[in-house]
């Protein structure tokens, strides 16, 4: 392994770009310099605050601190599908939806390639389970806030034909299986373009991070595939679920359409 | 057979009201922009939350599945809505080529694109795709208000002979008084979300 370790010198250089870039945006009056610094600055932050822990988690790898690392990134990525909904429903639902499909399909993906497919000893592993659940969470997160934000958005616009379906005697699950069936395909179009691109259009960014860091690429293929296949599910099933869920919540016993439950897109 | 009665039925603003509609009887209700005329509909066709109860004879909404209720107390609403391309789609059962033709449309008419269909034609497509399900009271809400004077005409007598064959019971929005005065037998102002007789006739 020889892995050409980077200078914070190194990182400032291509700091310079991002700021290079915010500079000709604040020149040009596009007005996303703010949120570009921001947001750098942000993952900056973040990512060295998570090496940080990720190198003591690695050094005392209790089950516990594991779990603890997992309910805190499950618990940040529900947060950002609900700001991400421009009608979330209103209360804890609105948190409930995506976190709790991020946590049954992402979870159960990783745990079941930790359990079956790695097989590492002890399973929980953070060196594995960390960097897996991450990947697949971030992407879940992505495909289940999507789908939600189509479902919402779509069942508003659509009301008063859900409403006329229903009229006709439709059930609910009927009279919203167009933006069901929509919502879903939507949510799923980022993996399924990653899958068909990867390798041609892009290199995925694990499968780069890892030959950078000197393994032979073929190893490192091999776990993209497999990485790729894991976030495919936990993006397809979390989706699935979280937009069948909603698509419940949007209606009460009587089978009404309450788009009460939502709330209206903020200005 | 059927009769529609509500009791302490309230929705939004409007009641707490009472109203009987007998089998075979057709009630007019009128009232300015904003009283709450389609509210009342949609709350008796249970689309809306609403206190009180209905029933369509001894049938109580809150006890049935809400689609069966919807069924056969079926609200047709204003506004015609459509969800697939073609007309045909929306007609799970076929339609009734004498109703078709009684309300001067074509029987190719099922084979027509929705989005080619002018707003009168879609009014009176919406009515027969609602009557097809053979509902036992009807809630129309403005069935003529896209039509014509002689369309307007062909609906009324058509939902005349519906109502009179299946003993119907029918309740009606409208703001045309001649037309309140040809199809109810009772009518009413909804104003300040309660229900004022009009005189019988």
């Amino acid at each position: 392994m020889n892995v050409v370790s980077l200078s914070p010198f190194d990182l400032a250089l291509a700091a310079l770009l991002i700021l290079a870039l915010a500079g000709l945006s604040w020149r040009l009056r596009i007005g996303s310099e703010r949120q570009l610094l921001i947001s750098a600055a942000r993952s900056t932050v973040q990512l060295v605050l998570i090496g940080l822990v990720l190198k003591l988690l690695f050094a005392h790898a209790h089950p516990l601190w594991v779990g603890l690392l997992a309910a805190v990134m499950l618990a940040v990525a529900g947060r950002e599908v609900m700001v991400r909904q421009k009608r979330r429903f209103v209360g804890g639902w609105g948190f409930a939806v995506g976190t709790l499909s991020m946590f049954v399909s992402s979870f159960a993906v990783t745990v079941l390639a930790l359990l079956l497919v790695i097989g590492n000893d002890p399973w929980y592993a953070p060196q594995y389970a960390i960097p897996l659940l991450g990947m697949i969470l971030g992407n879940t997160m992505n495909g289940i806030s999507l789908g939600l934000d189509r479902l919402t958005q779509d069942a508003a616009e659509k009301r008063q034909i859900i409403e006329s379906r229903l009229a006709l005697g439709q059930d609910a699950r009927r009279a919203i299986a167009d933006s069901r069936r929509e919502a879903i395909r939507v949510g799923m179009i980022p993996i399924v373009n990653a899958m068909s691109a990867a390798g041609i259009v892009s290199l995925p960014g694990m499968m780069t991070g890892q030959i950078l860091a000197g393994t032979p690429p073929v190893e490192a293929v091999k776990y993209q595939i497999l990485v790729m296949f894991l976030i495919a599910a936990g993006t397809g099933f979390g989706t699935m679920v979280a937009v069948s869920f909603a698509a419940r919540r949007l209606f009460d016993e009587r089978q009404r359409l309450r788009l009460d439950r939502l709330r209206p897109p903020q200005a | 057979m059927a009769s529609l009665h509500l009791q302490q039925f309230a929705t939004h603003h409007v009641g707490p009201l009472g109203l009987s509609v007998a089998a075979a009887e057709c009630v007019c209700v009128e009232g300015a922009s904003g009283s709450g005329k389609t509210l009342l509909l949609r709350a008796i066709a249970d689309l809306d939350p609403h206190r009180g109860e209905a029933r369509c004879d001894d049938a109580v909404c809150s006890a049935m599945p809400a689609p069966a209720w919807r069924r056969a107390v079926a609200l047709v609403a204003a506004e015609s809505q459509w969800w697939s391309e073609l007309v045909g789609d929306h007609f799970a059962d076929g339609v009734d080529a004498d109703w078709l033709a009684r309300l001067d449309l074509p029987a190719a008419a099922m084979s027509w694109q929705v989005a080619r269909c002018s707003t009168g034609e879609r009014q009176r497509l919406a009515l027969l795709r609602t009557l097809m399900q053979a509902p036992a009271v009807l809630l129309l809400d403005e069935p003529t208000g896209n039509l014509d004077e002689q369309n307007t005409r062909r609906v009324e007598s058509l939902l005349a002979d519906y109502r009179l064959q299946r003993q119907a019971a029918l309740l009606w929005v409208s703001h045309d008084k001649g037309q309140i005065g040809r199809v109810a037998q009772r009518h009413f102002v909804l104003d300040q979300g309660q229900l004022h007789e009009c005189g019988r006739r």
